[in-house]
């Protein structure tokens, strides 16, 4: 499969250089650039179909760590694991030499008029794109009325009781298997 | 200030947590401490690693009190990048230098990277075997609500105060990515500064 595709140097570079940009653009955390990958790896470059898009971003949550990890699957689906390497480095190097540079002395600054001009500002962007992410991932997986039914009960457990992520991906796996998707 | 939430990763708290410890630790840890803990972090966090890095960090080594904690991870809120990454360089710089972050940031990626390459290489074996579809797409439709639910948790004190900025800044970033499928840097590059000037204004 895509696994297997050659890819020249000029993939790699393009998977480098892309991740690497992204990366800077990733506030309130990596599930919030998921929409963007889409757009890049999907619809512009074609490396994934929609499917295989969200069954990245299935198996990337179904794996402990930071739910990034799904930009390891994408590369690794275009360029094998020297792609999957790229990428992670990619999208991993830039915020950490940042963080490294900027952190530091950020924290000087803590409780500067800037700091709550930013919190307030950067909040309701968090969410707006969180909610895209959703939204994004629930439109590529092969959707069907149980999918539409997972979904939203999963949203409405999940705002009233603290769910753990396990159990509610077994109880859907279990009912995606049940056949009815 | 308080934390910004965090997507995706509410619902992993680990419930009853110990009573914070009271007076600032002083504690040192060694590049390899810091190597295993970030590691073991990363292994345990299904669905997001921050409940399980405040465990480790506050309640079992004592490394950083609660407001330690806080105050450092909403700072990382702030930089780009997946949160918890920043979070591991700037915990490994403070304690160990650049050496630090190194062993922090590598505990944290390198596990769960081995272990994502091994799945990607079963996928590209069996992806296509009905069975396996089935349950990913099952997977992928409970990960979207529960990032609905985080949003939903996310949005309530946004819509609940008497301002109308912020839930339009919500709105209009949900509907350029989500719906127009915009993108990114052009989205934010628009968003941002009107967000800052509109939260500079109400100060």
């Amino acid at each position: 499969m895509g696994a297997v595709m050659s890819a020249g140097g000029g993939t790699l570079g393009k998977l480098a250089g892309y991740f690497a940009l992204l990366s800077l653009f990733a506030i309130g955390g990596g599930n919030s650039a998921v929409p963007e990958m889409h757009r890049f790896a999907v619809d512009v470059e074609h490396w994934l179909s929609d499917r295989q898009f969200a069954d990245s971003f299935a198996l990337a949550q179904l794996t402990p760590g930071p739910s990034i990890i799904i930009v390891t699957l994408i590369g690794y689906h275009v360029a094998g694991v020297l792609g999957a390497l790229v990428t992670t480095l990619a999208m991993c190097g830039p915020p950490a030499l940042f963080a490294f540079f900027i952190g530091g002395a950020a924290e000087r600054f803590k409780g500067a008029v800037w700091h709550t001009v930013l919190s307030r500002a950067l909040v309701p962007v968090t969410i707006g794109l969180t909610a895209a992410s959703a939204t994004v991932v629930a439109s590529t997986a092969d959707y069907g009325w149980i999918g539409i039914a997972i979904t939203l009960g999963t949203a409405l457990t999940a705002y009233y009781v603290r769910v753990h992520p396990l159990w509610a991906f077994a109880v859907a796996a279990l009912l995606g298997l049940s056949g009815l998707m | 200030m308080t934390a910004a939430p965090i997507p995706g990763s509410s619902e992993a708290l680990p419930a009853n947590p110990l009573p914070p410890p009271a007076a600032p630790p002083q504690v040192r840890p060694s590049l390899s401490e810091l190597f295993i803990a970030f590691a073991t972090v990363s292994l345990s966090g299904f669905g997001g690693v921050l409940a399980w890095s405040r465990r480790m960090m506050v309640e079992e080594r004592r490394w950083l009190t609660a407001e330690q904690f806080n105050e450092t991870y909403a700072l990382c809120a702030f930089l780009p990048g997946g949160n918890i990454l920043n979070f591991s360089v700037i915990l490994g710089a403070r304690f160990r230098g650049a050496l630090g972050s190194i062993a922090a940031a590598v505990g944290l990626m390198g596990p769960p990277l081995l272990l994502v390459l091994g799945v990607a290489a079963l996928y590209a074996h069996y992806g296509e075997v009905a069975a396996l579809r089935h349950m990913l797409t099952g997977v992928a439709s409970a990960a979207a609500g529960l990032m609905l639910a985080t949003v939903a948790k996310m949005a309530r004190p946004l819509f609940r105060s008497r301002s109308v900025s912020g839930p339009l800044v919500a709105l209009g970033t949900f509907a350029s990515i989500g719906i127009l499928h915009w993108p990114l840097p052009l989205v934010l590059a628009v968003i941002v500064p009107v967000s800052i000037a509109v939260a500079w204004v109400r100060l």
